[in-house]
């Protein structure tokens, strides 16, 4: 192999030569451009999404909105970085529980007084208080999807257990003994599966049912961590199931939600709880003749409350057109489009009125027995406390895997969550 | 004796396979999952050999993605970014393996440190010099960035080669009237080739591999690579398409196994050359 400096001259020559054009383009015709970043992944949503996008640029020539697709993996390393460079798109697609950060940095635009009425009346309070920090609105939250219980249909109906309802759902207590008579795993058969990878999340939101909620503001505005009876409910059941009644699997505990469809198709579990959407894997996947329903989660004092982090559209606070993008929100966000955005995404619409068009009442694919729950849906507990991220990821992560593999017992769980909680917070409320 | 020897040979051919089979598993169960309908990949008891073999997953991701387009933009920037790394990398190993004072074992210490820094840490502050630049989403801009990336393991692969070289030919080429960089060209470059081309690969496969960078710095469809383009098969809690992400990741991988069994003496050439002589 011989190399000449002829060679190499010619080879970074011919190099230059091919990055000619790889440079940016600027668009300057004088229209307003916006940036549009969307998460959407699943065909049917990409579809929606920029259908959606072509028809606001066919009625709307002076303003052209760019459809620019990102990823759900590293959304925010990603986006805080285009905000510190001064890149950011102007309108940003999240999750609600990932805002509180950004809002707090001053990277969103407060929006509250550039959408029209007709979308704030469209959406209820409680889904608002999902994406507002200090009284100021910073997004749009306009998707969410509850957690159920997705149910083997035969195996239910052969066992004669009482059939959940969303009027008459099943108690903490009575889906225990439930899945006790379901299997034990004597048989390799069990009651439920719990994937409970990330059981922070799960456990936070499904405790609200129980009237739980482990982050107390004071007056001071200044939160800490408890963790009371009612807090405890979700949890010990879990915990009981497993190591108790052995009605749970525990080789579950480590998997996240499609991980455990094969055991669930395959007969090994009668219940999985999953969040709605998983209703799309399991269309796709399940084997031909598997019949499955969707069934409310335990209820406690609290109904069938539970917490979730709406998807949310913001606007960047670095954006020259904010009112051009709150337009566009707008826009995407008529009833219409919400259901088509749904139905894309297989989740819930937050808007009253697209949850009422009977493409999401109807029985197929069960899409009736979620939105029957939309009413109850509460913001997740953590969404605007500070130092969450850091008492989930170092505290409360590891406390309840080992909580919930049998590892320790409630009290150095309560323990854990507790002391070494708020040792976190306070560092993050000084 | 002889017994013991063949047994301990038994037992490294055994150890040696069952490594192979460690290696070759997850890249087996790629294919296998790429051909396999949707029914098939929810099944308890999965099969190696798929029982009714589809295509449909590599039309879905080619439907859904613009793969090729993808391909070729991480083509053009591992193969610019693995020449460029090794270009400059070259001749600035031959000076820090020849010339040992303090500016560079400072740059040897600097080059190690380098590496330590998570891609966190300087992402903003490189984002804001390519955006000053005008080379955000940018082949260009992001090509920089993985030579920049690439080069300080680079050079510390190529100090090993050239050390291994010894001075005894460089002395004799002087004898002959050869100039510095005539002896660099003609006399150590030609012997560095196995040493360079492991490098080359080293950085092409970082590059092609990368994701975080080029997922920042490229904003739009028609710029992004390969691995921010399989990104958009997974969706939020690690939900994934899997049918279709196991067919683009499939083909994904194609282009690297090309390279490699195309030059896999060089390589193998160079790794023992810097091993033994470093």
């Amino acid at each position: 192999m011989r190399t000449t400096p002829r060679a190499l001259a010619a080879a970074a020559a011919a190099f230059a030569l091919l990055l000619t054009g790889c440079g940016d383009s600027g668009d300057d015709d004088g229209k307003i451009t916006l940036q549009f970043q969307s998460l959407a992944w699943q065909k049917e949503s990409v579809d929606a999404n920029k259908a959606l996008v072509k028809e606001w640029n066919a009625t709307h020539p002076d303003v052209k909105v760019n459809y620019v697709q990102g990823s759900w993996d590293s959304v925010h390393d990603q986006l805080l970085t285009s905000f510190e460079g001064g890149e950011a798109p102007d309108i940003i697609h999240d999750a609600s529980d990932d805002l509180a950060d950004f809002a707090y940095g001053g990277y969103l635009a407060d929006i509250g007084d550039l959408l029209p009425e007709r979308l704030k009346s469209d959406i209820p309070q409680r889904s608002w208080e999902t994406a507002t920090f200090g009284g100021k609105v910073y997004g749009v939250p306009f998707l969410q999807e509850p957690r159920v219980l997705i149910a083997n249909a035969k195996w239910l109906k052969k066992s004669g257990v009482r059939i959940p309802t969303p009027e008459k759902p099943w108690s903490w207590a009575e889906f225990r003994s439930v899945t006790k008579e379901l299997g034990d795993g004597k048989d390799g058969k069990y009651g439920v599966a719990w994937p409970l990878k990330e059981p922070v999340s799960a456990t936070l939101n499904l405790s609200l049912s129980t009237g739980g909620k482990m982050f107390h503001r004071g007056a001071d505005g200044k939160v800490d961590v408890r963790f009371d009876a009612a807090d405890a409910i979700m949890p010990r059941t879990v915990h009981d199931q497993v190591n108790i009644d052995k009605s749970a699997s525990g080789a579950t505990l480590g998997m996240g939600g499609s991980d455990t469809l094969p055991g669930f198709f395959g007969g090994k579990y009668a219940m999985v709880p999953l969040g709605f959407s998983y209703r799309q894997q399991i269309v796709q996947q399940a084997p031909k003749g598997f019949e499955w329903q969707v069934l409310p989660a335990p209820a406690g004092s609290e109904g069938l409350a539970q917490g979730v982090s709406p998807q949310t559209l913001s606007v960047s606070e670095d954006s020259p057109h904010k009112k051009e993008a709150a337009e566009f929100i707008d826009f995407f966000l008529q009833p219409d489009n919400m259901v088509k955005l749904a139905r894309g995404d297989w989740m819930l619409p937050t808007g009253a009125e697209a949850l009422k068009d009977p493409a999401l009442r109807t029985e197929k694919d069960d899409w009736a027995a979620g939105t029957a729950l939309a009413t109850d849906l509460r913001p997740a507990p953590a969404q605007s406390v500070r130092g969450y991220p850091e008492w989930k990821d170092k505290v409360a992560t590891p406390a309840l895997q080992e909580y919930y593999s049998g590892a320790i017992g409630l009290g150095e769980l309560r323990k854990r969550l507790v002391e070494d909680g708020n040792l976190v917070l306070a560092r993050y409320q000084r | 004796m002889m017994r013991t020897k063949k047994s301990t040979r038994a037992a490294q051919y055994l150890a040696l396979a069952a490594y192979l089979v460690f290696l070759a598993f997850p890249f087996l169960w790629l294919i296998s999952t790429a051909f396999k309908p949707a029914r098939e990949l929810g099944s308890l008891h999965p099969t190696w050999i798929p029982k009714d073999p589809t295509l449909d997953n590599f039309r879905q991701a080619f439907d859904e993605q613009p793969l090729l387009r993808a391909a070729g933009n991480s083509l053009i920037a591992a193969l610019s970014a693995a020449l460029i790394a090794v270009v400059i990398a070259t001749p600035m190993a031959y000076v820090m393996a020849r010339h040992r004072n303090r500016v560079s074992k400072a740059a040897t210490g600097w080059v190690v440190i380098s590496q330590a820094f998570p891609f966190v840490l300087i992402i903003i502050p490189l984002f804001l010099i390519l955006k000053n630049l005008h080379l955000i989403n940018s082949l260009l801009g992001l090509i920089m960035v993985y030579v920049v990336w690439s080069l300080p393991f680079a050079l510390w692969m190529l100090v090993g080669y050239v050390r291994a070289v010894p001075t005894e030919l460089e002395e004799a080429a002087a004898v002959d009237g050869a100039g510095r960089v005539r002896t660099f060209v003609s006399v150590v470059a030609p012997l560095l080739a196995p040493g360079i081309v492991a490098t080359a690969m080293f950085a092409f496969i970082t590059a092609w591999n990368e994701f975080f960078f080029a997922l920042v710095l490229l904003k739009t469809p028609e710029k992004q690579t390969l691995p921010v383009i399989l990104n958009r098969f997974i969706g939020s809690e690690g939900v994934a398409d899997l049918g279709p992400l196991a067919a683009a990741a499939f083909l994904a991988t194609i282009p690297s196994l090309v390279i490699f069994a195309i030059i896999q003496k060089r390589i193998t050439g160079g790794m023992l050359a810097g091993a033994v002589k470093a």
